[in-house]
């Protein structure tokens, strides 16, 4: 069943398109891995879809309800959590107010909001972790932090912007199961990144992007073969 | 680690440190005692002021401390509060204990009407336009027939000293305990505000309105619940100065001093933390209204040195601001100890 339906989104920045008539659709309970080299569109498309960007045209559906144009905080309460690429953490507040702010979202009572908190950042692991200001985490804490806060508004729908950007090799691991404990839980997650190794190991479906354009979409194993993709990320060569 | 969730279910909500809620109980019982002693009326006076400018800077602190919106105007509120008592007692005689809750609705209303347009302007724009709006309100008011005008409104002196229209002539401790009262309530106020799912609020609005947006938070509509907030904290002691002065009038009610100095208070003290402004506010106005006793008149306006001084002095070495000098253990409440 379609969680999240997007047709023919488009963004112009001036002269530069850096959405162009972009379709996909998420299914729920699945995991849809992005792809695309830098400044292929991938950012751009998630704030067009939480509505921090306004797009030009297109449609967006989630749940059966068209949220293109929706202001960020409308498509929030709709169920649509997403952590950011430059990560925004409540630098001056603890790693448990961090949370219970995503928690007061759906819980108005302090106690009710800091158990929710609480029990979610034992998801991620990082309850010893829990009275530390967050400006005092490391990077792969801060990345687990967004993560945490996003999951206490109850989103149907994750979008990860990077997760395992930036952070040392031994935290990967880690970041990755969590992603799939969060899928076992019950989120279907949309997930951009880099490491292609990890988009092939954890999503059910990949699309790929390239200078603002969807150059392919389809299962991994559909991906991995394809040569636009292949171009995309190696380059071609000319042989004279 | 499922002991240690379990060992943090069972924490109390917010850690206390208790040393400093001692100290804070014994602070307010020596306040409540202290008009026993019999000082004299200048120290009576010099703790009216701080009790008063204590609350108009925590005012400051709710706007810019909590939802980080730098208001450079923030006086319009005192004002506001000021002329709605007062001219509730003269024009209908309306008791001032009446006329400061009127005060503090319409300063309210003011605060989110112009807040709407406003609050969509960001930073440096917003503060300037609170600056603009400010002194535009003291032009109105300088020329508004009804209320006055450039001469303002002289409250009517009752006979003798009265609770109903909150006028004492023999001596200044009934003032002293009004005023320590709102400053106790204002207080206790702002800190349950900053523990509440608004405080929390306001402070992601403050920290990142994007991350802030992201978990639901409408921001535009947070800043204008601080906004309004600020301004109901503020319009109290309008009423309560007019009573305590006895008259208002366009230039001192509306006057910039007072958006200024509220803000040096509070950055001077610590912006952002609960008691920020009192430590500020128990620095600036001894050293204002001594200057005004060895200097004559308004000081020579060597306070305003003193406070362009120390506001250089903090802004180098200590931008968190007074407060900060206090062991983090101590601030850091929420963390294991």
């Amino acid at each position: 069943m379609k969680i999240l339906s997007v047709e023919n989104l488009s963004k112009s920045f001036g002269g530069i398109h850096a959405n162009r008539d972009i379709s996909f659709d998420i299914n729920a309970g699945e995991i849809l891995g992005i792809i695309g080299p830098n400044g292929a569109g991938k950012s751009t498309l998630f704030d067009l879809i939480t509505g921090y960007t306004k797009a030009d045209s297109g449609m967006i559906v989630f749940n059966d309800n068209n949220i293109f144009g929706m202001r960020p905080d409308k498509i929030s309460n709709l169920g649509i959590g997403r952590t950011f690429q430059k990560l925004k953490p409540f630098a001056d507040l603890t790693l448990l107010e961090n949370v219970m702010i995503g928690s007061f979202a759906k819980e108005s009572n302090i106690k009710n909001a800091r158990d929710k908190a609480l029990e979610i950042i034992d998801f991620v692991d990082l309850i010893e972790k829990r009275h530390h200001f967050a400006r005092e985490l490391s990077t792969g804490q801060r990345k687990r932090l967004e993560l945490a806060r996003a999951m206490a508004i109850e989103p149907k729908l994750l979008l990860m912007d990077e997760v395992t950007g930036g952070v040392d090799q031994k935290t990967i691991p880690g970041l990755v199961e969590l992603i799939l404990k969060m899928k076992a839980a019950g989120v279907t997650i949309a997930t951009i990144e880099h490491n292609i190794n990890i988009i092939m190991e954890i999503s059910d479906d990949i699309l790929a992007l390239d200078q603002g354009q969807r150059i392919a979409y389809g299962k991994p194993a559909e991906i991995q073969k394809n040569d636009r993709v292949i171009d995309a990320y190696l380059g071609t060569v000319d042989v004279a | 680690m499922e002991n240690t969730l379990n060992t943090a279910r069972l924490e109390p909500v917010w850690h206390t440190n208790r040393r400093i809620m001692l100290l804070l109980a014994a602070l307010a019982l020596f306040l409540v005692i202290f008009p026993l002693f019999g000082p004299n009326s200048f120290y009576l006076h010099l703790m009216i002021m701080i009790f008063m400018y204590a609350v108009m800077a925590q005012s400051w602190n709710v706007i810019a401390g909590l939802s980080g919106q730098i208001s450079l105007g923030h006086g319009l509120f005192f004002g506001i509060g000021a002329y709605t008592s007062s001219f509730l007692f003269v024009e209908y005689g309306v008791t001032p204990w009446i006329g400061i809750f009127i005060g503090m609705f319409f300063s309210a209303v003011i605060a989110v009407l112009i807040g709407i347009p406003m609050l969509r302007l960001s930073g440096h724009y917003f503060a300037i336009a609170t600056l603009l709006i400010g002194i535009s309100f003291q032009l109105v008011f300088q020329r508004w027939e009804w209320v006055g005008a450039a001469s303002g409104l002289w409250i009517p002196l009752t006979e003798e000293s009265s609770w109903y229209a909150l006028q004492f002539h023999d001596s200044k401790v009934p003032y002293y305990y009004v005023f320590l009262a709102f400053f106790i309530v204002s207080y206790f106020f702002v800190w349950r505000l900053s523990l509440s799912k608004i405080g929390f609020r306001l402070r992601a609005v403050r920290d990142d309105y994007q991350a802030a947006s992201s978990l639901g938070i409408d921001v535009s509509k947070y800043k204008i619940i601080a906004y309004a907030i600020s301004a109901m904290v503020m319009a109290p002691m309008g009423s309560l100065f007019a009573q305590y002065i006895l008259i208002v009038d366009p230039d001192r009610m509306f006057n910039l001093e007072i958006s200024i100095l509220v803000l040096l208070m509070t950055v001077l003290g610590g912006i952002g933390n609960i008691w920020g402004p009192l430590i500020g506010v128990a620095i600036l106005i001894p050293i204002s209204e001594y200057s005004r006793i060895y200097l004559g008149g308004t000081g020579g306006a060597v306070d305003l040195i003193f406070y362009g001084l120390i506001l250089m002095l903090i802004c180098i070495f200590r931008p968190a601001g007074l407060i900060s000098l206090f062991p983090k253990h101590i601030l850091e409440r929420k963390k294991q100890r």
